[in-house]
């Protein structure tokens, strides 16, 4: 009853709006519900990647640890992103800190599961694969842009 | 406009610092009868002794009286400017160029995307379409800057946050410490807004590349190219498309733009070096 429900809910997340039903139902089985305060870490740089999240509610930074200069934010991510395409890619470390800005609702995914059903239903493991590759493909066009740093170059 | 190629003398009413390096000045037009505008449209300033540089109006147009103009000091005639105070006279000529679709978003949800100094041109337009919410539909607004000091006119933005009727997100590139909005490219903000993609008009502020990138955002959240405006710029010096300094392709920024739809730009935006 509580996979039924978690399917109905992760099926409006726009991550899931490529996947079948079927297949929504098949990963519903690996999530629960996760819920951060604000100032709390979904995820610290160098852990073992448990989770994958997608975000329902709130905001979560991205950031970095320079020493000397503190955790500087990356980027954000808000409703309806994804945080954690390092679930199906060894080592399956993460590579940033994730800290929610405020108290934040999320689907968590938990990373061997999800990695079990990638290998036991390849198709449902291609539709997956192909919704990260769009998130990291968006992700990385905006990274691009960032590092562009537009702003100081313009002379109006 | 009396004669577009004499510089009218106007006092400075106020200034206001905006950031560290960009600031915002209301010019007297009352003794003129009034400063009238649209939304997009830019003056020549004249800072005497120095020379010309082409300024969007930033102020409100229903308010005639006072004419406002925000500016970054980058070059030596907008540092002249900067050094100026209340009492001081520049020259102005103008206002030139083509407005920003205001007219034609009547009925539409409506999608302003600024980045940086870009929200200045912008801003005559939110002024326009919220005196007017009514006659719109969903008014959305995406703002973008370097830093969380970079972010322009911020008391009006927590105001425009503030209303039931606007959806609008604020975004910098490079977060600080203290930062607790949202970090990242202006285009991320753009899928989050619930608007309608075909029934919406998009208008477009900010660095080219800015421009580029958010454009082809919209497009492929289904927004018509020929709904989609930007604002480009370019080295205006007459401002009447006589000297040739800001031609871009075939046409000449200062009297055929600045404000330009997609499908006029989508080709030459490609052309490097144009």
């Amino acid at each position: 009853m509580e996979v039924e429900s978690l399917a109905r809910s992760l099926a409006e997340q726009p991550f899931c709006k490529a996947l079948t039903q079927s297949q929504v139902e098949f990963l519903a089985g690996c999530a629960k519900n996760a819920r951060f305060d604000a100032g709390e870490y979904l995820v610290r740089e160098g852990s073992a990647s448990e989770s994958m999240f997608l975000i329902r509610s709130g905001t979560v930074a991205l950031e970095n640890y320079l020493p000397g200069r503190g955790s500087l934010k990356i980027d954000t991510l808000v409703p309806g992103d994804v945080l954690g395409w390092s679930v199906l890619l060894p080592p399956f470390r993460w590579h940033l800190d994730a800290r929610a800005l405020e108290p934040t609702l999320a689907f968590a995914l938990d990373a061997n599961c999800v990695r079990g059903k990638v290998q036991a239903d390849h198709g449902f493991g291609y539709a997956l694969t192909l919704r990260l590759l769009a998130a990291a493909d968006e992700r990385l066009t905006q990274a691009r842009l960032q590092q562009l740093d537009v702003y100081k170059a313009e002379l109006r | 406009m009396t004669d577009a190629l004499f510089p009218e003398p106007m006092a400075i009413l106020r200034i206001r610092n905006e950031t560290a390096d960009t600031f915002s000045f209301d010019l007297d037009a009352r003794p003129r009868g009034g400063f009238r505008f649209a939304p997009g449209q830019f003056n020549m300033l004249y800072a005497f002794g120095f020379g010309e540089v082409p300024i969007s109006i930033s102020g409100d147009p229903l308010r005639p009286g006072v004419l406002t103009h925000t500016v970054r000091a980058v070059g030596p005639v907008t540092r002249a400017l900067q050094g100026l105070k209340k009492g001081d006279v520049i020259g102005v000529r103008g206002p030139f160029g083509t407005p920003w679709p205001v007219d034609e978003a009547q009925g539409k949800d409506v999608l302003l995307v600024a980045g940086g100094i870009g929200l200045a041109p912008l801003r005559p337009t939110i002024y326009s379409v919220l005196s007017r919410r009514k006659v719109f539909g969903r008014v959305c607004i995406a703002y973008g800057a370097r830093t969380p000091g970079d972010l322009l006119y911020t008391k009006e933005i927590a105001r425009w946050r503030g209303r039931m009727d606007v959806q609008l997100e604020v975004t910098v590139d490079r977060g600080d410490p203290e930062w607790r909005g949202q970090t990242g490219v202006v285009t991320k903000l753009l899928r989050h807004f619930d608007f309608t993609p075909h029934d919406s008009v998009a208008m477009l502020c900010g660095p080219e590349v800015m421009m580029r990138f958010a454009s082809r955002e919209l497009e492929g959240l289904g927004m018509p190219a020929p709904r989609i405006y930007l604002s480009m710029e370019r080295n205006m010096k007459c401002g009447v498309g006589s000297c040739g300094h800001c031609q871009l392709g075939p046409t000449f920024i200062c009297k055929d733009g600045p404000v330009y739809p997609l499908t006029q730009l989508v080709r030459l935006m490609s052309v490097r070096e144009l």
